[in-house]
C-alpha cells in the first residue's frame, strides 16, 4: 500500500493521474455531445428531456456521473499541486525569454484549464443543479398518438412537489410527463452573454485538447511510431475541432433561431 | 585581434556573489570582437580588461570547449547556449550576432541549480541521479566477444541517440517547469534498451526518477522546449519511454525497490 502511495506521490504517478483523469473526461465528452445532438431534433425537446430524464434517473450512469465530478475535481486539482511545485522549481525567472518553438496551447494549459473550470461550475449550476435539486423546474406533457405517431407537448403542472416522471398509456395515446429541460436551455441560449461564453469556453476546450489529448498518451508512455500519428489526428481533427464545433453549435442556432 | 570586421557589443551580465547574496544584472563593453570567436572566448577577452582594470572577472562554467563535456552554460538572449539549434555556448560563433547588439547572459535558472557565482551554477543534482541508478553491473572473468550479443541496428542506434547527451542541463534551463525529465530519460533510456542494462532495467528508473523529484525538478508537461534547445537534440520520446518503464515497474512487475537495493545484479 505504501508502495502504492509512493507511485502515485512521485512527479510521474501525478502526472499518471492527470493523464488518466483527462483521457476519462475526454470519453465523457464524446457521449455529452452525442446525447445533446438531440437538441437539434425539432420536437419541442422531447427526446432532449426523455434523454436527461432517463441519465438522471438510471443508477449506473448515476455512479459514473459522481466518478466523472470527482475526475474533474482531482484533475484540477493535481494540476494545481503540480503547478505549484513547477513554480517552486524556479524561483527566480529569467529576464530576457525568446520565443520557443513549443506549442501555444501546451504553454498555457494553466489558463485554459481554468476557464473551463468556471464553465464547468456555471455550466452545472444552469442545468445539473436546477434540473436535480432546485424545484423550480417546469414539467412538460408528451402526448403521443400512437396509432398516427404524432406528438404533442403541452405544459403540465404536477400535483405532487416530489413528482419526477410518469409514463401511461390512455385511449391508444401514450403519456409522457418529464422535467423541461429544453426549456432552460432555451432560455439560457437567447441572451448573446451566454452564448458567447459558451463559445469562449468550446474554443477552450479546443485548445486544452489539442495538447491534453495526445500529451496524456505521452504521458502514459505510449509513443509508438505507427499508432503516435494516429492519437494526434484523432486529437487534433476530433477532439480539437469536430467536438468544440458541434458544442458551440448548439447555443449558436438556438440564439439565431429563438422565436 | 583587429579585424575589419569586428564588432562592438553591451553585455548584460549576472553577477551574484554566491547562492546565499541576491544578484543583478551589470553592464559592460565588449569591443573590437572578432566574429571568428566563439562566445566563451569573447568572455574570455572581457574577463582579460576586467582583471587590467583589478576587477572581479565573470565567472562561468567550461572544459572542453568542442561540444562534448556539457560544462559551458550560459542562457543567453532567451535561450540556453544562444540562439542557434543543436550546439553548445562554446560552439557558438560571435558571427551570429551583429554589431552593436545587446547581448543578456543569464545563469541557469532552477531551484536545483543553485548559483556558484556569477554564471556558474551546481548541477550536482544531476550527478545523483546518475550515481542512484545510470550505470551497468560488469561481471569479472574473461573478455566477452565484442559481438557476442547481438543487437537490432535500430536499438543500437536509439541507444546511442541518447546516450549523446552531455548532461549540460539545458533542458532544465528550458523547461518552463524546470523539469529534468529530458536528461532522467535519456540516461535511463541509453542502459534500458541494451542487453547490457536489463538486470538493473527497472531498478535503474525507479531510483532516478526517485532521485529527481528529491532534488526538486518540475514535472513535465510535454511542451517539448527542452528538446528544441537541447545541443545533442535529444528527444521527447525519451521521456515516454522512461513513463512506460516507470510504470510498468511500478504497476505490472514484482521488483520491490527497496527490498533489491542491496541485491545482486
Ligand atoms: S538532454 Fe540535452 S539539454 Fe538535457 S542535459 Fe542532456 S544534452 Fe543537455
Ligand atoms: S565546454 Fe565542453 S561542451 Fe562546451
Amino acid at each position: 500500500m505504501s508502495e502504492f502511495k509512493q507511485t502515485f506521490n512521485s512527479s510521474l504517478g501525478k502526472k499518471l493521474i492527470m493523464a488518466l483523469t483527462g483521457l476519462f473526461l475526454c470519453t465523457f465528452l464524446i457521449v455529452h455531445l452525442g446525447g445533446n445532438l438531440l437538441l437539434f431534433k425539432n420536437d419541442d425537446g422531447f427526446a432532449f428531456n426523455v434523454y436527461a430524464n432517463f441519465l438522471t434517473h438510471f443508477p449506473p450512469i448515476e455512479v459514473i456521473a459522481y466518478l466523472l465530478y470527482l475526475s474533474i475535481l482531482v484533475h484540477a486539482l493535481y494540476a494545481l499541486i503540480l503547478t505549484i511545485k513547477n513554480r517552486k522549481a524556479r524561483p527566480v525567472g529569467y529576464a530576457v525569454q525568446a520565443k520557443s518553438d513549443a506549442s501555444w496551447s501546451s504553454k498555457n494549459m494553466g489558463l485554459l484549464g481554468s476557464i473551463l473550470f468556471l464553465f464547468i461550475v456555471i455550466h452545472m449550476s444552469d442545468f445539473w443543479y436546477r434540473y436535480k435539486y432546485s424545484g423550480s423546474m417546469n414539467y412538460k406533457e408528451y402526448r403521443t398518438d400512437l396509432s398516427s405517431g404524432v406528438t404533442q407537448s403541452v405544459e403540465f403542472a404536477p400535483t405532487s412537489t416530489n413528482f419526477e416522471n410518469s409514463v401511461q398509456t390512455e385511449n391508444n395515446f401514450e403519456i409522457v410527463r418529464v422535467k423541461d429541460l429544453h426549456e432552460r436551455v432555451q432560455q439560457s441560449f437567447s441572451q448573446w452573454w451566454y452564448v458567447l461564453f459558451y463559445v469562449i469556453a468550446m474554443g477552450a476546450v479546443s485548445f486544452h485538447l489539442l495538447h491534453g489529448f495526445q500529451s496524456a498518451f505521452r504521458t502514459m508512455g505510449w509513443v509508438h511510431r505507427k499508432y503516435t500519428p494516429i492519437v494526434e489526428f484523432i486529437g487534433t481533427w476530433f477532439f480539437a475541432v469536430i467536438m468544440p464545433l458541434g458544442f458551440a453549435a448548439m447555443p449558436v442556432v438556438y440564439f439565431f433561431t429563438r422565436s | 585581434m583587429s579585424g575589419t570586421n569586428n564588432m562592438n557589443l553591451t553585455l548584460k551580465v549576472w553577477r551574484q556573489k554566491n547562492a546565499q547574496t541576491a544578484g543583478k544584472f551589470v553592464t559592460y563593453k565588449a569591443e573590437g570582437i572578432s566574429p571568428d570567436m566563439s562566445f566563451l572566448e569573447m568572455l574570455d577577452v572581457v574577463n582579460e580588461s576586467l582583471v587590467h582594470k583589478g576587477e572581479d572577472p565573470i565567472y562561468f562554467d567550461h572544459d572542453c570547449r568542442e561540444g562534448i563535456c556539457g560544462m559551458c552554460s550560459l542562457y543567453i538572449n532567451g535561450h540556453p547556449h544562444g540562439p542557434k539549434r543543436a550546439i553548445t555556448t562554446c560552439q557558438l560563433h560571435m558571427r551570429t550576432f551583429h554589431d552593436g547588439q545587446t547581448i543578456t547572459i543569464e545563469p541557469w535558472r532552477a531551484a536545483p541549480f543553485p548559483v556558484i557565482k556569477d554564471l556558474a551554477v551546481d548541477r550536482s543534482a544531476f550527478d545523483r541521479i546518475q550515481q542512484a541508478g545510470g550505470y551497468v553491473s560488469v561481471n569479472t572473468g574473461g573478455v566477452p566477444d565484442a559481438n557476442e550479443i547481438a543487437i537490432p541496428k535500430v536499438i543500437a542506434d536509439e541507444a546511442f541517440n541518447s546516450a549523446t547527451c552531455i548532461g549540460c542541463g539545458a533542458c532544465v534551463a528550458a523547461c518552463k517547469n524546470a523539469s529534468a525529465m529530458l536528461f532522467v530519460s535519456a540516461k535511463v533510456s541509453q542502459l534500458g534498451m541494451l542487453p547490457q542494462g536489463q538486470p538493473e532495467r527497472y531498478r535503474r528508473v525507479q531510483s532516478m526518477v526517485a532521485q529527481m523529484d528529491e532534488e526538486g525538478f518540475g514535472n513535465c508537461t510535454n511542451t517539448g522546449a527542452c528538446e528544441a534547445e537541447c545541443p545533442k537534440e535529444i528527444s521527447l520520446t525519451n521521456i515516454s519511454r522512461m513513463n512506460n518503464d516507470y510504470f510498468s515497474a511500478k504497476l505490472f512487475r514484482q521488483e520491490e525497490l527497496h527490498e533489491q537495493s542491496h541485491g545482486e545484479g
